[in-house]
């Protein structure tokens, strides 16, 4: 990495460098290490997202023309949004890598400052999305769930134009045995489609939650000027779990709110 | 301090003026919190070693509990209940909190450093870490066995798991899912201490057998365990909401869970056996005094077990209705893990054909091994032929079968192994005489616990009933008559461990004469931080030949 980087072989009478740790012997070492810890780390958040991934492939495949249908209930406009604040966020993140790669402190602090502000901006609007859904019943919870009324309360977004939800008086209820059972059904893998989208999203944002801690612990070093282009592998591996996080939701995005977009009209 | 000796040496330690007064790891710090606290990755091999043990002593009691009931035909012993509620809580233990940490958290945190030559583990904090991960997962799990337990099998299948099971399941979900956090940041640790801690001319293909069987076993920790995790997740979600995503009531597959969860628990049996084909490799080239039979393909057998574990996980599920093309080319991949272990085996056979024998208390071990995981392996044939599954799925022949693998493979293996470093680790010699008998009574119970049960099966007596028709009860007593052998094997070492380390005699640097780095340039037990001096590899792992070269064994 660096010209000062020294190589220490012998454990009993070398002269470590402050931010290498007892056990390796180079800062190169240290830092390779440390980056492939990371990406091992990701493989396997890769597969812990993966089981939820194969079962949502599992019953689009089984129920496609439910799942396409509940997918037009989620609002594009605001998932498209959050795309792109959370690339806008990945580029700060970049952009506080690179500063501290050249040893500027100050600037680390202030990109990272900013990718946490990006990050709740993101939670912000997902969350609000959430609470549209809480009224609108589509939480996939053992009561909550009322997949006509929803229905209904569609309709009027795309048509009627207006925001007011629906008057439930002219709504059946899932349960109610006049919409027989293919209305019941559909209205089960309704709720599965909208099991996976809590079930990934939520997962997703706690994955965020937890970088938000990471980042303010590594702002509050990269303010103290911590990291030099010696040693900067916390940065760098922040770096790569919020490009990891943002991967994520660049799949979730067209999974779960595009699928079933050409139906819109 | 000592000179390092690469002659062999016998067992019968003359006079040892090594270790009497260095510093080493056991004494160079007595406080509490400086083993409770410590970073050293010897010392954390130690905390695992002590909380195993008593895991395994619990789980071993369960195991009782269910033998003792299966004595007689009629539920007598337990209620129907208990009865499920032991052999679930028998299964969870066994297997997560004992075999899964056994020798990777142990003997591989004690070991490998040693072994590459490195001062620690790649991430000392982590390592700590999973270590209390294990323990809050583990009492998270005792929690919900004395808050009433947990009737659902280990297997937690959908949906008796997520809707009807009246017990503690989320409560062991929960502490499931931790202790399998702890399971993959210890892989992880493992595989990057592998790639970037190995001393200098170590290659890859200079790593001693069981460093390649134990990256092998991270890389499946490592990918493996997420996907149990989300899955218990899942079913947690499941039964908590009352939503039906494996609930085929609401739409819900339960054939999903069953192949998530096999997804992982099927790699998971190359997480327990794994590390024990890898002891066995050190303990059969050392006591051979033989250089390893095909160290190459030895190596890559370790690889390409882990990487078949993961294609064939569809073998537990033949009854399940799933497509039969489907099946016939799981039963094709089940029946090619076949190769890589007979591999091994021949290996081992081909290392101590014309080698120097000598039969110390791990290899009678290893010898104990061969024998088992031979007869657990080919009865895995059985099962993976789809028409004889049909007929012998979810029969005692399975239980039979993977008890051959896990308990007369992996804990063979384990005890191998803790036999073989018992030396390295603590510095003292214990009784050959008393370790060798153990292994015989082990060796003994074992097959009289367990190989009356290939016939049970067989004959159709079906797992997970506590009771069963009276022709039965012959081969159940001989099967219960052997479990209570089984535990005195196992009790043993208890004692004479406990004797060796307190009044035994000091054992060399180098006691059997061993020619990797962890006997070759360590004291006995290791200095705090492991090497004085950065040892620099010149040679292969298993060098007789080029030591005793003189010696022709024709």
């Amino acid at each position: 990495m660096s010209a000062t980087n020294e190589l220490v072989k012998d454990a009993g009478h070398a002269h470590h460098h402050k931010d290498l740790a007892h056990h390796f012997d180079t800062l190169e070492q240290q830092h390779d290490a440390n980056l492939l810890g990371m990406w091992a780390f990701l493989l396997t958040e890769v597969l812990f997202f993966g089981g939820l991934f194969a079962a949502y492939t599992i019953y689009r495949y089984k129920y496609s023309a439910v799942f396409e249908e509940a997918s037009n209930h989620l609002d594009i406009k605001l998932g498209a949004l959050n795309t792109v604040i959370l690339i806008l966020s990945s580029l700060t993140m970049a952009l506080a890598v690179r500063c501290s790669q050249t040893g500027n402190g100050l600037w680390t602090g202030n990109w990272l400052v900013l990718t946490m502000v990006f990050g709740f901006a993101f939670l912000g609007v997902k969350s609000m999305e959430w609470g549209h859904d809480y009224k609108v019943r589509l939480m996939p919870g053992k009561d909550f769930f009322w997949w006509q009324y929803a229905k209904a309360a569609k309709d009027m977004h795309t048509h009627g134009g207006g925001h007011e939800l629906p008057d439930m008086k002219n709504v059946k209820s899932d349960t109610n045995p006049e919409l027989g059972v293919k209305g019941r059904q559909e209205s089960e893998q309704a709720r599965l489609f909208y099991l996976l989208y809590f079930c990934m999203t939520s997962l997703h944002a706690l994955h965020m939650i937890v970088g938000f801690g990471i980042i303010t612990i590594i702002t509050y070093y990269a303010y103290k000027g911590a990291y030099s282009p010696d040693y900067y592998s916390p940065v760098e591996n922040i770096g790569l779990y919020w490009h990891f996080v943002d991967i994520v939701w660049i799949f979730l995005f067209p999974l779960l709110y595009l699928l079933g977009a050409h139906l819109v009209h | 301090m000592s000179t390092i000796s690469l002659e062999p040496k016998t067992l019968v330690a003359e006079n040892n003026q090594v270790v009497n007064e260095s510093v080493n790891f056991l004494n160079h710090d007595h406080s509490v919190s400086s083993w409770l606290l410590s970073l050293d990755h010897k010392r954390i091999g130690i905390l695992y070693l002590v909380t195993i043990t008593l895991m395994f002593l619990l789980g071993g009691i369960l195991a009782g509990v269910v033998r003792l009931e299966l004595l007689t035909p009629k539920g007598d012993f337990v209620a129907s209940d208990t009865y499920n509620k032991s052999f679930t809580a028998h299964g969870i233990i066994m297997l997560f909190f004992f075999l899964i940490p056994s020798i990777p958290a142990v003997l591989g945190n004690f070991v490998i450093p040693l072994m590459i030559g490195a001062k620690d583990v790649a991430f000392p904090r982590l390592n700590l870490l999973s270590y209390y991960l294990y323990l809050i997962g583990g009492v998270i799990a005792l929690t919900a066995l004395l808050l009433g337990g947990v009737d659902t099998g280990w297997t937690f299948y959908t949906p008796f798991s997520s809707t009807y099971s009246n017990s503690y399941v989320s409560v062991m979900a929960i502490g499931l899912f931790v202790v399998g956090f702890s399971s993959i940041l210890t892989g992880l640790n493992f595989i990057i201490t592998i790639h970037r801690m190995r001393c200098p001319g170590l290659t890859w293909f200079r790593l001693p057998l069981f460093i390649w069987a134990l990256y092998a076993t991270s890389v499946v920790q490592l990918l493996g365990t997420p996907v149990i995790a989300v899955t218990l997740g899942l079913m947690v979600v499941e039964r908590t909401l009352g939503v039906g995503i494996f609930d085929p009531r609401l739409g819900g597959d339960p054939v999903l869970f069953q192949h998530l969860f096999w997804f992982y628990s099927h790699p998971a049996v190359y997480i327990m056996i794994l590390p024990s084909l890898g002891v066995i490799s050190e303990v059969i080239a050392t006591f051979s005094r033989k250089n390893l039979f095909g160290y190459k393909i030895m190596a890559f057998s370790s690889v390409s077990i882990a990487v078949f574990g993961f294609i064939v996980w569809a073998h537990h599920m033949f009854t399940t209705g799933m497509s039969p093309y489907a099946a016939m080319v799981f039963s094709l991949l089940t029946f090619s893990v076949a190769i890589p272990s007979g591999i091994k085996v021949f290996s081992w056979l081909a290392t101590m054909y014309n080698g120097s024998i000598s039969y110390e208390t791990p290899m009678i071990y290893a010898f104990g091994f061969l024998g088992l995981f031979t007869v657990g392996g080919l009865t895995g044939l059985f099962l993976a032929t789809l028409g004889t599954d049909i007929h012998l799925h979810d029969t005692y022949f399975v239980v039979a079968h993977f008890h051959y693998i896990m308990v007369g493979g992996a804990i063979m293996g384990y005890m191998a192994g803790i036999h073989y470093w018992w030396p390295k680790i603590t510095g003292k010699l214990y009784s050959q005489f008393w370790g060798r008998l153990s292994a015989g009574i082990i060796f003994i119970g074992f097959n009289l616990t367990f190989f009356p049960q290939f016939f049970l099966g067989y004959l159709g007596m079906p797992r997970r009933y506590h009771e069963y028709p009276d022709e039965f009860q012959v081969l159940n007593v001989f099967s219960t008559a052997g479990s209570s052998i089984l535990a005195i094997g196992y009790i043993m070492p208890l004692f004479y461990f406990g004797h060796s380390f307190f009044f035994g005699e000091k054992a060399d640097d180098n006691v059997y004469g061993a020619t990797t780095i962890d006997w070759t340039s360590t004291t006995s037990p290791p200095s705090p931080h492991n090497f004085e001096k950065t040892p620099v590899v010149t040679e292969e792992p298993y060098h007789f030949r080029l030591k005793e070269s003189a010696v022709v064994s024709h």
